[in-house]
């Protein structure tokens, strides 16, 4: 499975076993998604979060 | 027995945590707190939740407010508010410690940048300046002399957060290359790491590029640990510590979403599920 990265367009790919929420990156630019909708074979990215101050453990 | 786990970002261990959980027969869901709505002028929640909820958001203050809300309707969250509100922020964790007499390193808190001179001072350079909230090593600075002091100083000026106008300053710590990271639920030590700094940095954190090693904590060190995990008023977490060269161990900071995917890597056990065994006894032992 695997989706489109907005920047530059390359293939981003999606593990068999992504559950929505997850992040993924796009091999070529390093963007990072979040698994927004998974349907059979498919699967819908939204940009994710970028880090901010009170990320952390 | 029903649980969710809320998380704003999906990171590996949520992901061993919801399996672990699956496979011990509980009805799992995996909640995105970005998605939430809160209606907080009702007494409770419209039941889309279950009342045991393990929080995971990687956001402070998100996990903060989040937690407040489940409370506030019923719910059961691991780890409470309490402890979130004390181990997400450094100044009240050292206080929590220090009361709890748990040995920490020496720490000053000066309330504007003339103070932060007179702070690392008193307490002798280098110095380490830590931000009252964040995570990873991120923003943590030593200063060796007043002039690095002086320039750290000037640069926090610049932010724009007014926070970031205040200075949490504590001893540098000698130590030997590496610091201890204890995983906690309830009164057990589930996992103890020596972890290592990466090539080039001095901070061991395994989001720096640290590696864990596994060891087994001597009797004084386990005594220390779990006092701090009590200190801060206990739960699911993550206890850091260092073999100070002059003073013996000092726990330096307690987390309270802790992430276990390096100290997993050490170990041949699993980390996740002695944390689901401790929330569903915790279940139990109050039901």
């Amino acid at each position: 499975m695997e989706a489109r990265c907005t920047d530059c367009d390359a293939s981003v790919p999606i593990p068999s076993d992504a559950l929505v929420g997850e992040i993924v990156s796009c091999k070529e630019c390093g963007a990072e998604y979040e698994v927004a909708e998974l349907r059979p074979g498919a699967a819908t990215l939204k940009p994710a979060e970028q880090v901010e101050e009170d990320w952390g453990e | 027995m029903r649980l969710a786990i809320a998380f704003d970002r999906l990171r590996w261990e949520e992901k061993a945590l919801r399996e672990e959980a699956v496979s011990q027969g509980l009805e799992v869901s995996l909640v995105d707190a970005k998605e939430l709505l809160f209606d907080i002028s009702k007494k409770k929640g419209d039941g889309a939740l279950p009342e045991l909820v393990l929080q995971r958001c990687i956001s402070h203050y998100r996990s903060l407010f989040l937690t407040r809300m489940l409370e506030a309707h019923g719910h059961r969250v691991v780890n409470s508010y309490g402890v979130a509100e004390v181990c997400g922020n450094k100044l009240a964790s050292t206080i929590a410690l220090a009361r709890a007499g748990v040995p920490t390193p020496r720490t000053v808190v000066a309330l504007s940048p003339e103070t932060a001179e007179r702070a690392a001072e008193e307490i002798g350079f280098p110095v380490v300046l830590k931000p009252f909230t964040g995570s990873w090593g991120r923003l943590i600075s030593v200063a060796t002399d007043m002039s690095t002091l002086r320039s750290l100083v000037e640069l926090r000026e610049e932010l724009p957060n007014p926070v970031d106008h205040m200075y949490y300053v504590q001893e540098y710590v000698r130590r030997p290359p590496r610091d201890i990271r204890a995983i906690v639920a309830g009164d057990k030590i589930v996992a103890c790491v020596h972890r290592y700094a990466a090539e080039g940095d001095w901070r061991t954190n395994v989001a720096r590029g640290g590696t864990s090693r596994v060891f087994s904590p001597e009797k004084d060190l386990q005594e220390i640990i779990l006092k701090a995990a009590v200190a801060v008023g206990g739960g699911v977490l993550g206890v850091d510590a260092m073999e100070s060269e002059t003073g013996g161990y000092v726990v330096h900071e307690v987390n309270n979403t802790v992430e276990f995917k390096g100290a997993q890597s050490a170990v041949d056990w699993s980390i996740a599920k002695k944390i689901v065994e401790y929330v569903v006894d915790g279940v139990k032992r109050t039901s």
